[in-house]
C-alpha cells in the first residue's frame, strides 16, 4: 500500500477523492514536475516483514537444533505440523475472507514454530494443530491480521491449549531417551519436591521441559543474533531479565531454603525463550523506549509472583499475554511529547 | 407507542431473531456464560426466564396505568421478584439437582437486564396481549440461543448432550469449553456467525 501511495503524483494526492480531475492531461504530466510530493515515509529501509520474519527463524534454529537432539525426530516431525498447520490456517481464511494471501510474509512460519518450541514434546499431533488453529485465527486473523493482534499468536495458542488440555500439556519426557519416560521439570520439581537440578544441565538443556525452552544456551546465541540485528528490542529482555533476578533474590535471601535463588530462576523454564523470542514480538509491545522498560518491568514482577505463589509452576505465557494487555495503555501514557507541546494535567 | 400497526405475530417473531436479546441486544450475558456448560443447565435457566418475563410482562401490562412513573422501576423489581422467587424455588423443590448446579443465577433473574429491559420498553407501554407475545418471543428467543451455545460447549467441553454420551470413548474434552474462556469465545463466535447471516439474508 505504501508503494501505491508514493507513486500517486503530487496534485492528486493531496485532493480528496470526491473531487474529479480537473483537466484530462493531468495524469500525464507529474513526469516533467521538478518537486515530487508525496506523503511520508520518505527513507525506506530495506527490511520488510518476509526479512525480519526470515531472521527470526535463523535465530531460532539453534533452540531447534538442540530441541531435536534433546528429545528426538519427534520434536523435528512437531515443527514440521504446527508450521504446515498456522501456514495453512492463514491461507485458508485469507482465501474465505476474500483478502490478498498473507502466507508469503512468514509470520505464520514464525507463530506454527514458536508455538511448537514452547510444547511438551509428548503432545499428540493433532493437539499441535489445533493449537496453531487458535493461534493464527483467533489469535491473528480475528483482529484483522498481523500488525493487529493485540496477544502473541503463539502464546495464546499455546494458553487455549493449556486450558483444553491439561494433562498432557504438563506431561513431560526426559530428554535423550527412547521410550520417553516421563519426568517432571525443574520447576516443577523444585516447587513440588523442592529438589534443584544442577546449573549446568540448565543451562545446556538437559532437562525436562518444552520442545524449544530447556537450552538457555541455544536461545541466548539466537537472541544475540536478534539484538545485534536490531530485530528485537534490547530493552525488553534485559529489563524483563534484570527485574527477575532481582525480585528473585529477594526472595530468595528472605528464605534461601523455601524459594530458588535468582541463577535458577533465569535459566529454567520458558524465561530465556520467553524474554528473547515473545516478550519481543513487535506487534504485541509498546513502541517507546520507555514502554519496553514498563512491560519488560511488569513481566518480571508477575512471573515471579506466579512461580513462587501461583498454582502453577511456571507463568512466562501468562506474565507475557497479561503485559501484552497492558501493551496499549503502556503505549499512550509513554508517548513522546511532540516539540513544543504544551504539558498535559 | 406502537399503535396496532405491527402485525400480533411479528411482536412474537421480533425476539426470535431480529431483536434477539443475546445475539442482537446482547442483554443478560452474565446468565448466559455462566450456566451454559451443559445442554440441561442452558434450557434450564432458559424456562426459568421464560417463566419470569411472560408472568411479570402480564401482571405489568395489566396495572401499567396505575404505576407511577417516580416508582415504576422499583414496582417492576417487586413484581420480578415474586415470579424469580415462585420459580426459584420450584426448582429447588422438583428439580434439586438443576437447582443446586445453576446456583444463584435462579435468583439473579431478579437482575436480568432482559427481564427489566422489556418491562420498561415494552409491557408497561402496550396492551397485555401484545406484552405477553413480547415477553414469549423475547424468551423463547433467549432459551433457543442459551441452548445452542450450552450444547456446543457441552459437545465439545464434556463429549455429552443432555447427559448422553456421544463423542466416541476415544475423545479427548476440550476443557476450556466447560471454562469461562470457552463461553466467551463461543458466544462471540455465535454472534458473529449471526451478524454474518443477517448479512447474507438481508441481501
Amino acid at each position: 500500500m505504501e508503494e501505491k501511495i508514493q507513486k500517486v503524483p503530487a496534485g492528486e494526492s493531496q485532493m480528496p477523492k470526491v473531487a474529479p480531475a480537473k483537466t484530462s492531461e493531468s495524469p500525464s504530466k507529474p513526469e516533467k514536475r521538478a518537486f515530487i510530493l508525496s506523503s511520508s515515509p520518505h527513507i525506506q529501509a530495506e527490511e520488510d516483514v518476509a526479512k525480519i520474519m526470515r531472521a527470526v527463524v535463523y535465530a531460532l534454529l539453534p533452540t531447534a537444533v538442540f530441541g531435536i537432539y534433546f528429545f528426538g525426530w519427534r520434536a523435528l516431525v512437531m515443527m514440521l505440523v504446527g508450521i504446515a498447520a498456522a501456514v495453512l490456517t492463514e491461507a485458508l481464511l485469507n482465501l474465505v475472507q476474500k483478502k490478498p494471501q498473507t502466507i508469503s510474509d512468514g509470520s505464520a512460519v514464525v507463530t506454527g514454530l514458536l508455538l511448537v518450541l514452547t510444547l511438551p514434546p509428548s503432545l499428540p499431533y493433532w493437539m499441535i494443530i489445533v493449537g496453531a488453529f487458535v493461534a493464527i485465527f483467533i489469535g491473528k486473523q480475528l483482529f484483522g491480521g498481523l500488525g493487529y493482534n493485540i496477544f502473541n499468536p503463539a502464546l495464546l495458542g499455546r494458553a487455549f491449549l493449556q486450558a483444553s488440555f491439561p494433562i498432557p500439556m504438563t506431561t513431560w519426557t526426559m530428554p535423550r531417551t527412547i521410550d520417553a519416560i516421563t519426568t517432571a521439570t525443574p520447576l516443577g520439581s523444585f516447587k513440588f519436591e523442592k529438589t534443584l537440578t544442577p546449573y549446568l544441565n540448565l543451562f545446556m538443556g538437559n532437562v525436562g521441559g518444552c520442545v524449544g525452552e530447556t537450552s538457555a544456551l541455544a536461545i541466548i546465541i539466537g537472541g544475540l543474533f536478534l539484538l545485534y540485528k536490531k530485530y528485537a528490542d534490547w530493552r525488553i529482555p534485559v529489563s524483563y531479565l534484570t527485574t527477575v533476578a532481582i525480585f528473585g533474590s529477594l526472595f530468595w535471601l528472605i528464605n534461601p531454603a523455601k524459594y530458588p535463588d535468582p541463577i535458577f530462576h533465569l535459566f529454567s523454564g520458558g524465561l530465556m525463550l520467553g524474554a528473547f523470542f515473545m516478550a519481543t514480538d513487535m506487534v504485541t509491545t509498546p513502541v517507546t523506549p520507555k514502554g519496553s522498560w514498563i512491560f519488560g518491568i511488569g513481566a518480571g514482577i508477575i512471573l515471579v509472583i506466579i512461580r513462587l505463589f501461583g498454582g502453577l509452576p511456571e507463568g512466562v505465557m501468562y506474565s507475557i499475554l497479561l503485559m501484552n494487555a497492558f501493551t496499549p495503555l503502556i503505549n499512550r501514557y509513554t508517548r513522546p511529547k511532540f516539540f513544543g507541546e504544551a504539558k498535559h494535567v | 407507542m406502537v399503535k396496532a400497526k405491527t402485525p400480533l405475530y411479528r411482536e412474537f417473531t421480533k425476539g426470535l431473531w431480529r431483536e434477539n436479546p443475546i445475539l442482537r441486544m446482547v442483554l443478560g450475558t452474565c446468565p448466559t456464560l455462566a450456566v451454559t456448560t451443559t445442554a440441561i443447565n442452558g434450557i434450564s435457566m432458559g424456562l426459568a426466564v421464560l417463566f419470569t418475563l411472560v408472568m411479570s410482562s402480564l401482571i405489568i401490562s395489566l396495572v401499567r396505568k396505575q404505576i407511577p412513573n417516580e416508582v415504576r422501576i422499583a414496582t417492576f423489581i417487586v413484581i420480578i421478584a415474586t415470579f424469580v422467587t415462585v420459580a426459584d424455588r420450584t426448582i429447588a423443590a422438583f428439580w434439586p439437582a438443576v437447582s443446586k448446579s445453576l446456583g444463584p443465577f435462579v435468583p439473579l433473574i431478579v437482575v436480568n437486564c432482559i427481564v427489566l429491559a422489556r418491562q420498561e420498553a415494552f409491557a408497561s407501554k402496550n396492551p397485555v396481549g401484545r406484552s405477553v407475545l413480547d415477553a414469549l418471543g423475547m424468551s423463547v428467543g433467549f432459551t433457543l440461543v442459551l441452548l445452542i451455545l450450552a450444547s456446543i460447549r457441552e459437545i465439545i467441553g464434556s463429549g455429552t448432550w443432555f447427559g448422553m454420551q456421544i463423542m466416541p470413548p476415544t475423545y479427548t474434552s476440550w476443557m476450556v469449553m466447560v471454562l469461562p474462556p470457552g463461553a466467551f469465545l463461543m458466544l462471540g463466535m455465535l454472534i458473529a456467525f449471526s451478524n454474518w447471516l443477517n448479512a447474507k439474508l438481508e441481501k
